[in-house]
């Protein structure tokens, strides 16, 4: 380190952005397009999935089968890099707390292999506190963002079905793919015990986009997690944002660089970005015009709370103190087992789109319920790729059913034993929940005093816990999937048993992937810390346009959300550049 | 696109001079993804790994857990679990043994319960036999096999080998079924381009399930 010094990079950009993931990459493509100059800051390395390839591979290709590894927390064929836990870059929580807090390093980020549910906030998510008093009402309604949702639709396409419903609106949708057999079956015992089914809503190309020559027909593999290679049929935002952002030359993307700081003036604007390169361990900066943060909400905000100065001297845009506050995830509770109406099944290739093709959109009314805002049901099982796991526990199922006319010994060896495993594949049902939380004041992260990263910057220290709402709305999931369970027949071999013990198991905050609220948006600069379009209040050249803008974050997955705001946020950028206002 | 372009715009600042030179010196040859990996460990992977993985991947592929006499245990039990059939090969045709050599070095929570098990397997037929379990007949392997391969009628004071012989049961399938023998046993049709169209009306109409008007006209449809 004898000559370690500070690289300024002489280039001046329009736009620096930090993160390549939906906001990050609706931004870069934006900016990019309409002629801007734009450095992107990636944390990770490169990625195609044409050369990074893990589509159409055989389990045996992995010599672990597909099961996952510290790398690839979602399996060994999962188009993530890096999940839970990175070597060198940790992360503290107060005791009696839990979060966890999902990395990923790598250009496109998490949308390589997100489940591309895409669903639109509704009117009513934009209200919440006018509705029920808890938590706060966004600065702009569904009328303000339903341009850019209809936009987002038709340029990145996503399928499903218009059904009128109040809350989880229409859109402009490609077709949606027939259910598969076990989805059949959910859709008719959901029904029966009052749980609206519907055709799911995943960014995945049914059919061709018609203005869209880099970009194929979903060829329904069911494997949309390891980023689609041939086809690019999924939405990632490295092959369907940042290649195109690239190709107009407008882009220089710079990868493995971490982030450190972002750069102010004397008057408190921001100039640029501070950041060290993974492969050479040197400092850099960059300079431009307008600073946009979409590292993920929680990177994002300890880019903020590090970057500290005279004017921002409790980090920056964050006079308001709200910076790292009402963080939350979704709730997540699941349980499944197996659909006796399934053994000794025709086989046929069921792969469909990487994910269900049916789900239930929030149903009830929660004035007649015990805990306020919803979830939406997701489902699974069918005829998948064999991997790591399977067959495991078959001494528990094939002493129990007759196979072939036999009632069998549990257990066992040998030729009959092959039989059972024929007989018992692609008989599994599951389903989880996906709901909406109470973003809390005090439910938040802070820069920890006493830890930095190996690349010596101050790490996170989380302090989160669920309140009763959310463990009510658990244990009303679970009931909800035992009955639906239960009406088609289904054996429950797993998540059947929880009770108050533990939280009906409601998944830890964080374990569900969609943190948010962390830098929310607002009318009020002493409460908020970015204005209703994305940009700071306290530094008028500062935007972020990740999950940290969100003020709450529905019963949707908020992907969607992210985009549209994003596409928002970055032709206002443009606009006011026009006017001379950045 | 402008492949070149797009290289230079990868180029700025950060990759290693190096690497970018060499992509852009290969860009016009077919395999250049191949290079881009930048490690020679590299072509053993046939899916994409990045540069830690192969690092690790290498490391744990070079290391053995098993002895010779625990493979060879383990061998036999494995094709007593998974044996040929008139529908396929057995166990070891599909290379089970070497997959649990690797799994145990992967994850090494297997390796105190498979040593520890295949140890109290070796005991019991010492005591019995006078023999460990490899050197018994067929006769003799099965006799205790079937002490412990039944969980619900095996006796109590053979818990510990039937908690054994389930995590055997479980490894030999999750290798089996996760090889090109077990995947073509199983008939599993995917992981191959395809359009759907809904499940086949045959199997529909034995289910006692059917699409509905609504489904059958506006769900995606492919010739």
């Amino acid at each position: 380190m004898g000559d370690l010094q500070i690289k300024k990079n002489p280039k001046q950009y329009d736009a620096i952005v930090v993160g390549s993931g939906a906001g990050g990459g609706m931004a870069v493509y934006t900016l990019a397009k309409a002629g801007l100059k734009v450095a992107l800051i990636e944390a990770g390395p490169m990625y195609d999935p044409r050369k990074n390839q893990t589509q159409f591979k055989n389990p045996w290709e992995s010599p672990r089968r597909g099961a996952s590894t510290k790398f690839r927390p979602f399996g060994d064929f999962d188009a993530c890099y890096h999940g839970w836990d990175i070597d060198g870059e940790p992360y503290t929580k107060k005791s009696g707390t839990q979060w966890d807090w999902w990395r990923a390093r790598m250009l496109g980020g998490r949308t390589n292999h997100w489940g591309r549910i895409s669903l639109r906030f509704g009117p009513k998510d934009f209200k919440r506190k006018s509705i029920d008093g808890l938590g706060d009402d966004w600065p702009i309604s569904y009328d303000d963002i339903k341009p850019y949702y209809d936009r987002i639709d038709r340029m990145l396409g996503v399928f499903g079905s218009n059904e009128g419903l109040e809350n989880d609106p229409d859109g402009i949708f490609l077709p949606p793919p027939k259910p598969r057999a076990h989805e059949l079956f959910i859709q008719k015992a959901a029904t029966h015990a009052g749980v609206k089914v519907i055709p799911s809503r995943l960014s995945i190309l049914t059919k061709a986009l018609p203005d869209n020559k880099d970009r194929g027909e979903c060829m329904f593999c069911g494997q949309c997690n390891r980023a689609c290679s041939v086809a690019y049929a999924d939405f990632s935002s490295s092959s369907v944002l940042i290649k195109p952002a690239i190709a107009t030359g407008n882009v220089d993307v710079y990868p493995n660089a971490m982030a450190r700081e972002v750069l102010t003036n004397a008057e408190g604007i921001s100039t640029g970005v501070a950041y060290i390169n993974k492969d050479d361990m040197q400092e850099y900066q960059v300079t431009g015009r307008v600073v946009i943060l979409a590292a993920s909400s929680c990177e994002s905000t300890r880019l903020l709370l590090n970057s500290k100065s005279k004017r921002h001297a409790n980090g920056l845009a964050n006079s308001s103190d709200v910076v790292g506050r009402y963080l939350h995830d979704s709730t997540g509770a699941a349980l499944g087992g197996y659909l006796p109406q399934l053994f000794d099944r025709k086989r046929y290739n069921e792969d469909g789109v990487g994910g269900m093709h049916v789900y239930s959109p929030w149903w009830l009314d929660n004035k007649k319920l015990d805990f306020p805002r919803g979830y939406h049901i997701e489902y699974w099982g069918g005829m998948g790729q064999p991997a790591y796991g399977f067959g495991f526990g078959i001494e528990s199922m094939n002493g129990k059913h007759v196979v072939h006319g036999k009632q069998k010994e549990a257990g066992g060896y040998g030729a009959s034993l092959k039989e059972d495993y024929r007989y018992f594949y692609g008989a599994s049902v599951g389903m989880g929940g996906r709901g909406e939380a109470i973003p809390v004041y005090d439910n938040r992260c802070t820069i920890d005093p006493n830890v930095v990263d190996k690349y010596g910057i101050p790490v996170l220290n989380f302090d989160v816990k669920w309140s009763e709402h959310e463990i009510k709305q658990a244990k009303h999931m679970k009931e909800t999937f035992k009955e639906i369970m239960h009406e088609m027949g289904a054996i429950i071999t797993w998540g059947g048993d929880d009770g108050p013990e533990n939280n009906y198991g409601l998944e830890s905050p964080g374990k569900i992937i969609h943190e948010a609220g962390t830098a929310r948006m607002g009318n009020d600069p002493k409460k908020s810390a970015l204005n209703k379009w994305n940009q700071a209040h306290d530094c008028k050249n500062l935007f972020v346009v990740d999950g940290a803008a969100f003020v709450s974050q529905a019963d949707k997955n908020i992907t969607w959300t992210i985009l549209a705001l994003s596409l928002r946020a970055s032709e206002y950028i443009i606009d006011e550049m026009k006017k001379k206002n950045l | 696109m402008d492949r070149r372009k797009s290289l230079k715009a990868i180029a700025v600042g950060t990759l290693a001079a190096g690497v970018v030179a060499e992509s852009c010196k290969l860009s016009d040859k077919k395999d250049e993804t191949k290079k881009e990996t930048d490690s020679a460990d590299a072509s053993k992977f046939t899916i994409d790994r990045a540069k830690e993985e192969i690092e690790r991947d290498t490391k744990l592929m070079s290391q053995k857990f098993f002895t010779e006499h625990e493979m060879a245990t383990i061998a036999i039990l494995a094709d007593i679990i998974i044996p040929k059939d008139d529908v396929s090969g057995s166990a070891t045709d599909a290379g089970v043994p070497a997959f649990i050599d690797f799994i145990v070095i992967d994850m090494p929570d297997h390796q105190t319960p498979m040593r520890g098990g295949l140890r109290w397997l070796d005991m019991q037929c010492l005591q019995r036999f006078d023999k460990p379990f490899k050197d018994c007949d067929q006769k003799q392997q099965m006799e205790i096999v079937d002490d412990i391969a039944w969980p619900k009628k095996a006796k109590p004071e053979n818990a510990q080998g039937v908690a054994f012989f389930n995590l055997m049961r479980n490894l030999t399938a999750t290798g089996f079924y996760t090889s090109e023998i077990g995947v073509k046993d199983l008939g599993y049709a995917g992981n191959s381009p395809n359009k759907w169209n809904g499940v086949p009306d045959d199997e529909l109409k034995r289910l006692g399930l059917s699409y509905s008007e609504w489904e059958m006209k506006n769900c995606a449809k492919y010739d």
